[in-house]
């Protein structure tokens, strides 16, 4: 297998006596999702802070590419390509899909001082690249706040990808989402994967990580309990592995020995 | 199999999502800003050419009278619409117009500063204070109400105090004379294109004084230079607004700074580069008024900030941001400005024009938070 391209190796995160993270692996590959599963309080969101560059772990190592890596802002894991798309964070309701999609880097056409928005070119990729997602927009100056939930994740994961992310990492994007919607982010997430792009996909739902997951790894009291592949492990593993590992040592065996 | 050739590959049309309603063309104009502000510029028109229709208000001097009046309420407008749909606003701008007069009148008469370099002084100065304004909003993170409420007060202060501690009373006078031919003081007083009318005069076009010392003149000698002004900035700011990057950070910066943040959107900077916009527009409006009357007073500008907010509310903007138009403000403005002068073209009570002010701000909020819902599509 080639070189994981964003890996975390043993990563401790510590805030004064409260301890985060105590020690959590996983290696995300290009074109897999990569589900990270965990029960309220089990330390994701401060592993996502950490994996996109907000927060510094007190110990371990980020390696990107195979190569260790330093963030220390936000800013410095999205140039290394890591993309972090919140669940309430996306989108501006009131602004058009279009315009939100440019956000913060709109094309721009003419000459200073008549140096202006490009519409016609932000419209038309919008249009292309939602359609990609599969997702069918009336019109590209159409209000996001007129998409449902599922369709707003799928405009912010489109943004990411067309702006050149190597690793998306989802913030459980489908906990606040009805059935349909949930089926239409677990489809912009098989898309992406196609496009060679590593998926990490948080939650805490085991059948949502089940349905588009390659691997899964189950993260614990601060703690990664291993990494299953696709096939090896079942819905009530995982269940009980997030629930607190009571049967782990009957699970070691499918779990590849890494526990 | 067929013989048909194309150039192009067939375009693959989507499968139409049956939950996507089309929408019809009525409601689609309806989620544009500007709708209720051009439905009430017609209304009142209508309202006042049934009304005043026998007067002097829609002859030539009539329409100058109120446009010069409407032009006031459209500088200061631009800049408050702009800072709203930042997601803030400035209490302050009413007594940064008496200000910024105050200042360039002690300039030019007490220090003898040219009435260039005064301009430019004061300018320069009024765009500080607006950077500080904006500074404290973001640094502190208290609500730009409470703080620019606090220079509200501390601004007129300082405008009534400066008056009477260097001039001995509240009026600075004479800067009339002293702005006769200097090289840019008549971009801010007089008025424009009057060969235009001298001939437009001439050709019976427009009446002419058939008596006194102006006889054979236009009765109406040229465009005010403030209203070619309110025109520019109308312009510059809805083109800012809605075809440039600096626009959509404006309307992101109001939207959700936080989302805006994230994605890259310099937020503090857009923000504080509003409050400047507006402290400036408001001493634009100041600086005008002082050439224009020749004289400065410490209570110009009193109530202008509400009137402010009120033009740009009828325009369409949510007072929480994000949303609004330049044009919806500047209609709002021509909305103010013509049933301001048309009461007093019909002789109505003028104290009813605050009752009306008053409505007509409920109807337009109730408008707008009706017109979000539509946008969102919350319930």
């Amino acid at each position: 297998m080639a070189a994981p391209i964003l890996e975390m190796v043993d990563i401790r995160k510590q805030f004064g006596h409260i301890i985060a993270l105590s020690g959590v692996s996983f290696g995300v590959q290009a074109g897999e999702c990569h589900c990270l599963l965990g029960d309220n309080g089990a330390g994701k969101s401060t592993l996502i802070k950490t994996m996109s560059g907000v927060h510094v772990p007190s110990q371990g190592e980020i390696r990107v590419g195979g190569q260790v890596a330093h963030f220390t802002t936000p800013r410095d894991a999205m140039a290394a390509g890591i993309a972090t798309v919140y669940q309430d964070l996306a989108m501006i309701p009131l602004m058009s899909v279009a315009r939100n999609f440019w956000m913060g880097r709109e094309p721009q056409k003419g000459f200073w001082p008549f140096r202006c928005f490009d519409l016609e070119t932000a419209d038309t990729i919008t249009m292309q690249e939602m359609r990609h997602m599969g997702i069918s927009l009336r019109e590209p100056g159409q209000a996001v706040g007129t998409l449902s939930g599922g369709e707003r994740q799928a405009v912010a994961i489109a943004r990411a990808v067309y702006f050149g992310a190597k690793v998306l990492i989802l913030d459980e994007p489908t906990s606040a989402l009805g059935v349909r919607q949930t089926a239409n982010v677990l489809t912009t997430i098989d898309h992406v994967r196609k496009k060679g792009i590593g998926v990490v996909f948080i939650t805490h739902n085991v059948r949502h990580a089940l349905a588009v997951g390659d691997r899964f790894t189950v993260l614990n009291r601060g703690k990664t309990l291993g990494t299953a592949d696709r096939g090896h492990i079942s819905a009530e593993e995982l269940q009980n592995l997030m629930a607190g590992g009571q049967e782990l040592a009957q699970l070691e065996a499918s779990l590849g020995g890494t526990v | 199999m067929t013989n048909v050739q194309t150039n192009e590959a067939p375009r693959p049309t989507l499968p139409k999502d049956e939950r996507v309603k089309e929408l019809h063309r009525l409601h689609k104009a309806l989620i544009r800003p500007e709708l209720g502000a051009i439905c009430g510029t017609i209304a009142v028109f209508v309202f006042f050419m049934i009304l005043a229709g026998g007067t002097q208000m829609f002859a030539l001097e009539g329409v100058m009278n109120w446009g010069t009046v409407s032009a006031q309420f459209v500088v200061l407008a631009v800049g408050v619409c702009l800072l709203m749909i930042a997601g803030e606003f400035d209490l302050s701008l009413g007594s940064m117009v008496g200000f910024s007069g105050m200042i360039f009148a002690l300039l030019v008469m007490k220090l003898g500063i040219p009435v260039w370099g005064g301009i430019l002084l004061t300018m320069m100065l009024c765009a500080s204070l607006g950077m500080i304004n904006g500074w404290l909003v973001i640094r502190t993170g208290l609500p730009s109400f409470i703080v620019t409420l606090a220079f509200l007060f501390i601004l007129r202060g300082a405008t009534i105090w400066s008056a009477i501690t260097f001039n001995r009373q509240p009026v600075v006078s004479g800067v009339g004379e002293v702005a006769a031919g200097d090289p840019i003081a008549w971009l801010f007083g007089g008025e424009a294109f009057t060969g235009l009318f001298q001939w437009l005069g001439q050709q019976g076009v427009i009446a002419t004084f058939t008596k006194g010392t102006r006889m054979g003149q236009p009765v109406v000698s040229g465009i005010p230079m403030l209203m070619v002004w309110a025109i520019v900035f109308v312009l510059v700011g809805q083109w800012v607004l809605t075809r440039t990057r600096f626009g959509n950070w404006i309307f992101a910066a109001g939207g959700d700074p936080e989302a805006a943040r994230y994605v890259g959107v310099p937020v503090a900077r857009v923000k504080i580069l509003m409050f400047m916009v507006a402290a400036l527009c408001a001493a634009f409006l100041g600086i005008e008024q002082v050439i224009e009357f020749g004289s400065a007073a410490s209570d110009r500008g009193i109530m202008k900030e509400f009137e402010a907010i009120i033009c740009v509310v009828i325009g369409g903007a949510l007072l929480t941001g994000g949303y609004g138009s330049v044009v919806g403000a500047a209609l709002g403005a021509i909305i103010f400005g013509v049933v301001q002068q048309g009461l007093f073209f019909t002789n109505v009570e003028s104290s009813l024009f605050r009752v009306f002010l008053g409505s007509i701000l409920l109807a337009a909020v109730l408008a707008n938070t009706y017109v979000r819902r539509l946008i969102t599509g919350e319930k």
